[in-house]
């Protein structure tokens, strides 16, 4: 019989059930959050002239950096002043 | 363990060896002695006979003294060897037990044979069962119908080529490779941000077909890796074509046999393939960075199989990229970039410096899109033959650079978005604020010699979006 080392982590995958949607987004802010990529800036307004058109609240937010994670802060900060959030990936 | 004997002599031999035959008649002469004499066998119980001799059927004996060859004969102090000769040799055997005239009639000298603990399949299992660091790593025992190389297809671990599988022993084996425990915790790897053990590295390593000389290479590279700089995590998850590009430079090439000549970038070389093979496949089954997961690349590109070669540093006509990157020649390094390619670079007419440097940029301009500046960086692999003609015109690596970005610097106007037709290019209000735009950064552009003596070609890697924005090129020194 052979016996082979675990080249993986060995990790197990943390099961998270997602946040509970908002039963609606009318009465909150939406968080329009653009990742620094060309064209997201396009998406993102015409998702607020939409919203806008409905009364909801956005603010807008950006990521420094399309190529690394959100900063822990900023996240933060979404969390704290928002309700809801798009992330537009554009391209 | 223990010896078996104290203090005084101790011989192994085995029956499966000339040598150890012809000095029966010695052995016989230090029985008879004063000095008490324990007479180990490897391969049989019961010989030589009539000497009460010990089988080392584990071998454990033979593995604790470090035998090489049989016979040999050791003086033993305190439950330690002090002294020992190899096969037979009158006046080494003579100094291992203070007797003289041994062995009236025998050669004076016959060289012995090969312990059995240098049976390569031995030596594994013995270097595993004696290992001072017991490995953690799950085991995963397959069915005895199961090819371990299909297993390791079924399992998810591989890069699509199929890999060696990784042992006990074979694992035992490379960590041999390194000073380092297994245990111990090189670095916190994205996307996962997995703890990555020596052991797991090793484990990867081997699967990628590396030999243990080859192991520092792949932990410096891992390490590098997974520091802020590299960005492994979006150089893994980026839609662009780039993966890890490894350079090495130093002493290390040499003595592990890479290839910074004739196809270079290709195949045929182990260390070269099989060391950035191993990183990719720990970012893959450690960091978690799988085609289709967290990698979402549109094309993908060889550098995320493997991409890694060394510099030509002795046939090249500059300082290395190492020493650029402020290491001393003594040392070896690896440095990674993250970049794909190559492009092609074909000019066999250029004689001067100028009309090379001139073949060089407008090549250099369709990185990422000729319309796009500052954004990705590039390393030009200069080939002897393109590196011989700068050399000639005593061009150093700064006069190439300057004239690159001199001939790079662009007019604002044909780069932005519209401009010549084409909807992709800088934002417009760049061609308000600046008449000219300078392609690379001034940290944007590197040389490297490398390649075939023959041709009038050199290659660019052409990278991902470079500097803090995006990844930046990472030099680590190699431990050995």
């Amino acid at each position: 019989m052979t016996t082979l080392l675990d080249p993986t982590s060995e990790r197990t995958t943390g099961e998270r059930s997602i946040s509970a949607r908002p039963a609606d987004i009318a009465h909150g802010t939406v968080a329009l959050l653009d990742i620094s990529k060309p064209r997201g800036d396009v998406f993102l307004g015409r998702l607020e002239e939409l919203l806008t058109e409905m009364g909801v609240a956005v603010r807008h937010y950006r990521k420094p950096t399309f190529s690394k994670p959100a900063p822990l802060d900023l996240r933060r900060q979404i969390a704290a002043e928002c309700g809801a959030v798009i992330e537009a990936l554009a391209d | 363990m223990s010896l078996p004997i104290t203090d005084g002599l101790l011989v192994v031999v085995k029956d499966d060896c000339e040598t150890c035959h012809l000095v029966m008649p010695v052995l016989g002469e230090l029985a008879a002695g004063e000095e008490p004499l324990v007479t180990v066998s490897q391969d049989r119980a019961g010989f030589p006979a009539g000497f009460d001799a010990i089988h080392d059927r584990q071998l454990d004996i033979s593995w604790h003294l470090g035998t090489e060859t049989t016979p040999t004969i050791y003086r033993i102090e305190g439950g330690e060897a002090v002294d020992q000769q190899v096969g037979w040799d009158r006046a080494g055997w003579e100094r291992v037990t203070g007797v003289t005239g041994l062995g009236a009639g025998l050669p004076d000298q016959r060289p012995g044979c090969g312990s059995d603990t240098m049976l390569p399949d031995t030596y594994q299992r013995l270097l595993r069962r004696h290992s001072p660091y017991p490995m953690s790593s799950g085991r995963v025992e397959l069915g005895t119908a199961e090819d371990p190389v299909e297993a390791a297809f079924a399992r998810g671990w591989t890069d699509g080529l199929p890999v060696v599988p990784p042992t006990e022993e074979r694992v035992a084996r490379m960590l041999e490779g390194t000073d380092l425990p297994p245990g111990h915790v090189l670095c916190t790897l994205p996307p996962d941000l997995a703890e990555c053990t020596v052991e797991k590295v090793a484990i990867n390593a081997v699967m990628a077909g590396c030999r243990p000389e080859y192991l520092p290479v792949v932990l410096a590279a891992v390490e590098a890796a997974a520091g802020p700089r590299f960005n492994i995590h979006g150089v893994s998850a980026t839609t662009y074509f780039s993966g890890p590009v490894l350079i090495v430079n130093g002493p290390v090439r040499g003595r592990i046999g890479m290839n910074s000549g004739v196809n270079v970038l290709g195949q045929g070389n182990r260390a070269n393939l099989t060391i950035g093979r191993a990183l990719n496949l720990v970012v893959r089954n450690v960091g978690g960075a799988r085609p289709g997961g967290v990698d979402q690349a549109t094309f993908g590109s060889p550098s995320k199989l493997s991409l890694c070669f060394p510099e030509d540093e002795e046939g090249s006509p500059w300082e290395s990229l190492a020493i650029e990157r402020g290491f001393s020649p003594e040392e070896s390094t690896v440095t990674l970039f993250a970049a794909h390619g190559p492009i092609e670079v074909v000019d066999q007419k250029s004689r001067t410096p100028e009309s090379l440097a001139r073949t060089l940029a407008l090549q250099l301009r369709v990185v990422a899109h000729p319309k796009l500046a500052g954004m990705s960086e590039a390393i030009v692999v200069v080939s002897p033959e393109h590196a011989r003609l700068f050399r000639k015109a005593g061009w150093t690596k700064a006069d190439l650079a300057q004239e690159i970005h001199s001939l790079l610097t662009l007019p604002a106007s044909e780069m932005v978005a519209g401009a010549g037709g084409i909807a992709e290019g800088l934002p417009p209000w760049l061609a308000d604020k600046r008449q000219e735009i300078p392609k690379f950064g001034p940290e944007g552009l590197w040389f490297v010699h490398a390649g075939g003596s023959a041709g009038g070609f050199s290659a660019i890697i052409s990278g991902w979006v470079g500097g803090r924005a995006g990844s930046e090129m990472t030099t680590a020194a190699i431990d050995c």
